[in-house]
Order: C-alpha cells, then sequence, then structure tokens
C-alpha cells in the first residue's frame, strides 16, 4: 500500500470498478490518450481499450447527455467534464433528465451515471476554470452531490457514486489533487453516501466544510486548539441529500456553529444548513450561527482570487466570535 | 479552385398527392397486409387525436398535441421498427408511439397529467415523452451506443421536429453518432412550424436533411405524407443501421394541419389559403385511394375498421377514465432507488396533510 494523491485516488478507483464491472465506461474530452487535463484517467484507455474509454467530441451537453442514454440503457457511465466553468450545458440534461428519469417513468427506467468535474479556485488557473457551484446541482431534486476532502475519501466516495443507482454529480477539488498523500488500500471498499464524516471530534464548536475548504478548516482547528478552543471538523461529504442528523448531533452537543464554503454566499450549501440548524437546532444554539464564504462576486481571475477565497484566518475570526458571543 | 467536395440532398415520394404512383414502386406497395397496417395505425391515430383533444376539450386531460396531417410519418416510423428496437419520441410522435407498445390509455394518463402514463412495463427500452425539444437527442446517441457496445442487432430511432434541428443538442447529436458511427436514426417531422415559427425562420438552410451532410453522415428527405415513402426509406435506414452501416437523418417533410396543441390558436399566425392547400397533401386518403385503386380496399372494409378503431379507443378511453387517482406520496417514492433519510419527513408531513383533508 503506497501513500496517494486524491487525483491518484480517484484514478485508482476508476481503475478498479472498470476491471470489476463490465458496463461501465468512462467517457469525456481528452480522457484516453491523454489521461485526462490532471490525469484521473490515466492508463484507462491502455487497460481497457477505445470500446470503454470514450473521447467525445467536445460538446458538455452532448457529453452529459450521451451519459444519460448510456445509463438508461444500464451502462455505468462515468462522464468527466473538463472543468466545472464548463459543466453548464450538462445541467440542462441532469435537471430535465437524469434526475427525473425514475420518476417520471415510475422505476420503469433509471439512470446510474456520474458526472464527474474537477471544481474550485486557488490553482492560479485562467478565467472560468476557478469557480465553486456546487450548489446550482444541489438544488435539483433526483440526484446526488458528492465532494470528497481527502484521497481515502476521494476512492471509498467515487466508488459509491459509481455503484448508485441514482445519478451523482461528483465534484473534485482540484486545489488539493496533490496537496496531501495518503495510504490508501485498493479493497474496493465504498464508502457511505449521504453521510458526513467527523474529521476531528470535539467539544466547544461545531465546523462544517467540505471540499478543499476543508483544508483550512482543520488547520483552523489546530491554531484554536491552542487556544484552548476544542473544535470538532465535519466534513459534508454528501451535500446532497444533507445529513443533518450527524450535525444536529454535533451542534447539540456543542452549541456553536460555523459553516465554511468556497462558494458564494446567496442561496448556498451553507445557507441551507444554517436554515435547518434555525429550524431543527436553534434551542441548542448558545451563539447566531456563522458562515465563512466566498464574496456574492464574480470569481475573480487570479491575481485577486487569494482575496476571494476563505483561508484559515477567516476562519479562526469567525470561530472566536462564535465564542465570544455570550 | 479546386474543389473538395460536393454534396446533393435526395427527395423520395413514391405515392402522388392523389394516390397516384409515382416511378418504381418497392414492393412493400404490393403488400396487402403492410398497406393495411400502415393505413389502420394513421385511422387509429386521427380518431385517438380527435377524441384526446375532445377530452381536453371537457377538461377530462390537460393540454394535448395531435398530429393531425402528420399521421404517416408516425405509421411509417412505426411499422419501419423491429420490436426490440428503440424509439426515443418527442411528443407528437402519436401513430409510431401506438405502433410500439404505448396504449391510448397510457398516453392519456400522460397528457391527464399522471407520471404513470410513461410506466407501463410493456414499454420495454422504450423512452418516455420528451418535453424539453430535441435535449433526447443526445441520449439516442448514448443508447445507440449501449446497444453497440453489446453488439445487439437493434437499432435506436429518434424523432424530433423542424424547429428541433435549431438546437445545438441536435447538431452535437448527429456529429456524435457521425463520429461513433452509430446504430441511429433521426427522423425529422418537418411539419413547417414550430408553434408560430415558420420553417423559413428557423434556419437559411435549403434542406434539415443536408445537416447532417455536416456530420459525414446521409441526409435524405422524404414526402412525409406519402406513408409507402416514409415505410421504406425509414426501414432502409434501421436496416442499413442494423448491419452496422451507421446513422441517418431523415427529414420527412409534412404539414401540421392541427393547432400546435390544444392551446393554441394557430389562426394567430397562418392563413386560411395556406391550411387549405395543405390540406390537399393529406396522408390518409392518399393511401385509400392507391389502396382503392388497386381493389385492396372496400368502403366495407373502411367502415369496419372506423367501427372498430372507435370501440377499442372507447375501451381505453373508459380504461383510462376509470382509473384510479395517483397516490399524492408517489411524487416521493421513484425520485430515488431507495429514498434519501432527509426526504422521510417531507413524505410524512405530505401524508399529515393528506389524512387531515379526509
Ligand atoms: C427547449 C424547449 N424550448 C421551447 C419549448 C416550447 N415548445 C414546445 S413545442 C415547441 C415548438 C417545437 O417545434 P418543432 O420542433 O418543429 O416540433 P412540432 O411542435 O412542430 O412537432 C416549442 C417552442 C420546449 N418544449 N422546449
Ligand atoms: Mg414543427
Amino acid at each position: 500500500m503506497t501513500d496517494i494523491t486524491l487525483v491518484e485516488a480517484v484514478n485508482l478507483a476508476l481503475m478498479h470498478e472498470m476491471e470489476h464491472d463490465p458496463e461501465m465506461v468512462v467517457l469525456g474530452q481528452d480522457i484516453g490518450v491523454n489521461g485526462g487535463v490532471f490525469r484521473a484517467t490515466v492508463g484507462l484507455l491502455e487497460k481497457f481499450g477505445n470500446e470503454r474509454v470514450l473521447d467525445t467530441p467536445l460538446a458538455e451537453n452532448m457529453i452529459a447527455g450521451t451519459a444519460v442514454g448510456m445509463a438508461v440503457q444500464g451502462l455505468h457511465p462515468v462522464a468527466e467534464i473538463q472543468f466545472m466553468g464548463f459543466i453548464y450545458p450538462a445541467i440542462d440534461q441532469m435537471v430535465s433528465h437524469a434526475s427525473r428519469m425514475r420518476n417520471r417513468t415510475r422505476g420503469r427506467l433509471s439512470c446510474p451515471m456520474v458526472l464527474r468535474a474537477p471544481y474550485g479556485g486557488g490553482i492560479h488557473a485562467p478565467e472560468h476554470h476557478s469557480e465553486s457551484t456546487e450548489a446550482m446541482f444541489a438544488h435539483i431534486p433526483g440526484i446526488r452531490v458528492v465532494i470528497p476532502s481527502s484521497p481515502t475519501r476521494a476512492y471509498g466516495l467515487l466508488l459509491a457514486a459509481i455503484r448508485d443507482p441514482d445519478p451523482v454529480v461528483f465534484l473534485e477539488p482540484k486545489r488539493v489533487y496533490r496537496l496531501m498523500k495518503q495510504a490508501v488500500e485498493d479493497n474496493g471498499e465504498a464508502l457511505p453516501l449521504d453521510t458526513c464524516f467527523v474529521l476531528r471530534p470535539g467539544s466547544d464548536i461545531t465546523l462544517v466544510s467540505w471540499g478543499a475548504m476543508l483544508h483550512e478548516t482543520q488547520q483552523a482547528a489546530e491554531q484554536l486548539a491552542g487556544e484552548g478552543i476544542d473544535a470538532e471538523v465535519i466534513d459534508l461529504a454528501t451535500i446532497k441529500p444533507i445529513d443533518m442528523q450527524t450535525i444536529l448531533e454535533s451542534v447539540g452537543r456543542t452549541g456553536r456553529c460555523v459553516i465554511v464554503q468556497e462558494a458564494a454566499r446567496t442561496c448556498s450549501v451553507s445557507a441551507e444548513i444554517a436554515a435547518r440548524l434555525a429550524e431543527e437546532g436553534l434551542m441548542s444554539l448558545f451563539a447566531p450561527i456563522r458562515r465563512v464564504t466566498g464574496f456574492d462576486t464574480v470569481m475573480p481571475m487570479f491575481r485577486l482570487e487569494g482575496h476571494y477565497m476563505p483561508g484559515t484566518e477567516r476562519i479562526v475570526q469567525a470561530v472566536r466570535q462564535t465564542m465570544e458571543f455570550a | 479552385m479546386n474543389q473538395t467536395t460536393t454534396f446533393s440532398v435526395e427527395y423520395h415520394r413514391f405515392l402522388r398527392p392523389d394516390g397516384e404512383p409515382e416511378g418504381d414502386l418497392p414492393p412493400l406497395a404490393d403488400d396487402a397486409e403492410t398497406l393495411h397496417a400502415l393505413y389502420k395505425n394513421m385511422v387509429f391515430t386521427r380518431l385517438y387525436d380527435e377524441r384526446a383533444i375532445a377530452l381536453q376539450r371537457t377538461g377530462q386531460i390537460g393540454t394535448f398535441a395531435s398530429s393531425l396531417g402528420q399521421e404517416a410519418i408516425g405509421a411509417g416510423v412505426g411499422h419501419a421498427m423491429q420490436p426490440e428496437d428503440i424509439i426515443i419520441p418527442s411528443f407528437r410522435e402519436n401513430g409510431a408511439l401506438l405502433f410500439r407498445r404505448f396504449r391510448v390509455r397510457d398516453l392519456l394518463l400522460y397528457w391527464g397529467g399522471d407520471e404513470r402514463g410513461m410506466a407501463n412495463p410493456d414499454l420495454g427500452d422504450d423512452f418516455p415523452i420528451c418535453v424539453p425539444i430535441s435535449t433526447h437527442t443526445t441520449q439516442a446517441a448514448g443508447v445507440a451506443f449501449a446497444i453497440k457496445y453489446r453488439q445487439q442487432p437493434r437499432v435506436v430511432v429518434c424523432l424530433l421536429g423542424d424547429g428541433g434541428t435549431s438546437k445545438g443538442d441536435f447538431y452535437e447529436a448527429i456529429n456524435l453518432a457521425g463520429a461513433w458511427n452509430l446504430p441511429l436514426v433521426f427522423v425529422i417531422n418537418n411539419n413547417q412550424w414550430a408553434i408560430s415559427v415558420p420553417r423559413s425562420l428557423q434556419t437559411k438552410s435549403e434542406t434539415l436533411a443536408q445537416k447532417a451532410i455536416a456530420a459525414g453522415i446521409p441526409g435524405i428527405q422524404i414526402d412525409g405524407n406519402d406513408p409507402i415513402a416514409v415505410r421504406h426509406h425509414v426501414a432502409e435506414a434501421i436496416e442499413k443501421a442494423r448491419g452496422g452501416g451507421g446513422p441517418t437523418v431523415i427529414e420527412a417533410i409534412s404539414y401540421r394541419l392541427c393547432h400546435h396543441t390544444t392551446a393554441d390558436d394557430a389562426t394567430r399566425y397562418r392563413s386560411d389559403e395556406e391550411l387549405e392547400a395543405h390540406r390537399k397533401l393529406d396522408p390518409v386518403p392518399r393511401l385509400k385511394r392507391f389502396m382503392e385503386a388497386r381493389q385492396l380496399w372496400s368502403d366495407e372494409q373502411e367502415s369496419v375498421l372506423i367501427r372498430d378503431c372507435k370501440a377499442e379507443i372507447e375501451q381505453e378511453v373508459q380504461h383510462y377514465l376509470d382509473s384510479a387517482p395517483p397516490k399524492p406520496e408517489s411524487m416521493f417514492d421513484w425520485l430515488y432507488a431507495e429514498l434519501p433519510q432527509e426526504l422521510h419527513q417531507q413524505r410524512q408531513s405530505l401524508l399529515v396533510r393528506e389524512s387531515s383533508n379526509d
């Protein structure tokens, strides 16, 4: 068992499942010979051939629509959109078809597909390569949205997404694609979907985050520990549906909550969590819920992106303010 | 100047509008059984449309899209397909769907606002009606890939309208169908109108068929009101695809003799003269005259057919009217294979509300 990065874990999961599921195919732009622009599909073409590893023409709506057709026929397509900034033509297929196929045929047909895309800022990429628009997908009934934050979770959650009988949008935080390495055993074991992961138990405050921001959130928790503040860190992992039970249980113990996300603030996933805490957990709160988020601005180009990204300092400050609330 | 390549688009027709044959007829023109099947489907579809409009007018179904004047397309496509083939329809292919395993009661349920209309397990792999224009075209490519991947001798037939050919979806789909040599036939019902927008405003392209040429696949035009031409050329394209010969685009030229839907008033945007001129191209009397001239159809057969169709439709309508209302909680029950935890509460709140209403 060697230590691997998050993007290598994505590759490992794809390899594993291609090996064990003859109904699985992968499709997308530059995913064949090139192995994907981030190398997530590297080696698949050599191993499984161009009948199952499909370089497509350049058309995102078509990639999603073709995956819908494949999935309705019972294949397990895993379609890659090169960057989330180009995923929007595919939303039509997700909202109008993938998410509805089972419902509108009362189970006669279904759509077990995965739509993968790297997302998020912080890598000094060109314009349109850094957005975090996961909430657009989280708003769609009938699909799942899953975001891993580490190599082990990337491996286990991607396996779960591919095996899930319903459509899953799997968003990969590209800023941490190669940030950390973990020992990942290629045992084919999926992690559960629709479940949060408690990364760090704590008793004073609950920090909820997902994707790349968990890196800063955990750093903040370390720093706060030095100040005597014991923060619990929760990886949301499945953005939709949200595992509120775990969050409510945690906030029930800590009485305080800060939600951290890279995405713009309004109508975001953090807004949903805050609303549900207000609805279902208000009585256990000692302080207002705080959110550390991106601004409601267009994601700036990279000379300003550092000012946009919610860094460790902003998280630490939000926690201090929450703790200071009488 | 060097000419890299040249293109042309064929146009095919076997029956003139008056039912007189034109040129060499294909063998099916001598096959009474096929002609009767085509004719029966067209007559049945027209009577079904009429009945459905009456149901809409009396508030017993919602908005409905008739296929009046375009029945030859549905009949020809439906008859050309094998049972194991897969149809991926838009919403105006009533005849094609009735030729498959869709029953009148299914279609009425659907237009009556009930998801169960697309649920009949006998429909097999056939797709449900697609409302967002052209979005089903790329799905058709995915389905065609799946059957090619599994080396099944099946073909996908995707139907769309003239308006649908203006969408990127269509271009993306035919492009992929060509690039991957998929067993896929696109049939365009060019009924000259997309609600109020005439064909001339859709595109400057002289034909819709020629759009296929840019995708490297054959595109032909046929008289879409000639059931023999539709049946013959669609079957030819299907069998070519089945044999590994790749996709085809068929532009079937027809005319929408009806309003766009029951929610539309076509007198707002098209003239009576235009409508009257096109009534003369009606496919139903065209085939009838052809069969009569060959002593393949009698007044007696006509009246029996109409009586039988009406009786069957009435039975189906009754079935629809008698169907139990859908359960409110069914809006949750097919959303996912297994209802996620967070939705149990919402489902429960609906059940509680419903029972307190009782
Ligand atoms: C993407 C999309 N845009 C608009 C509509 C509303 N609409 C329904 S049918 C229609 C016209 C379709 O024209 P055409 O493709 O020629 O098919 P026809 O109705 O003539 O059979 C429009 C604009 C829709 N259903 N989907
Ligand atoms: Mg039209």
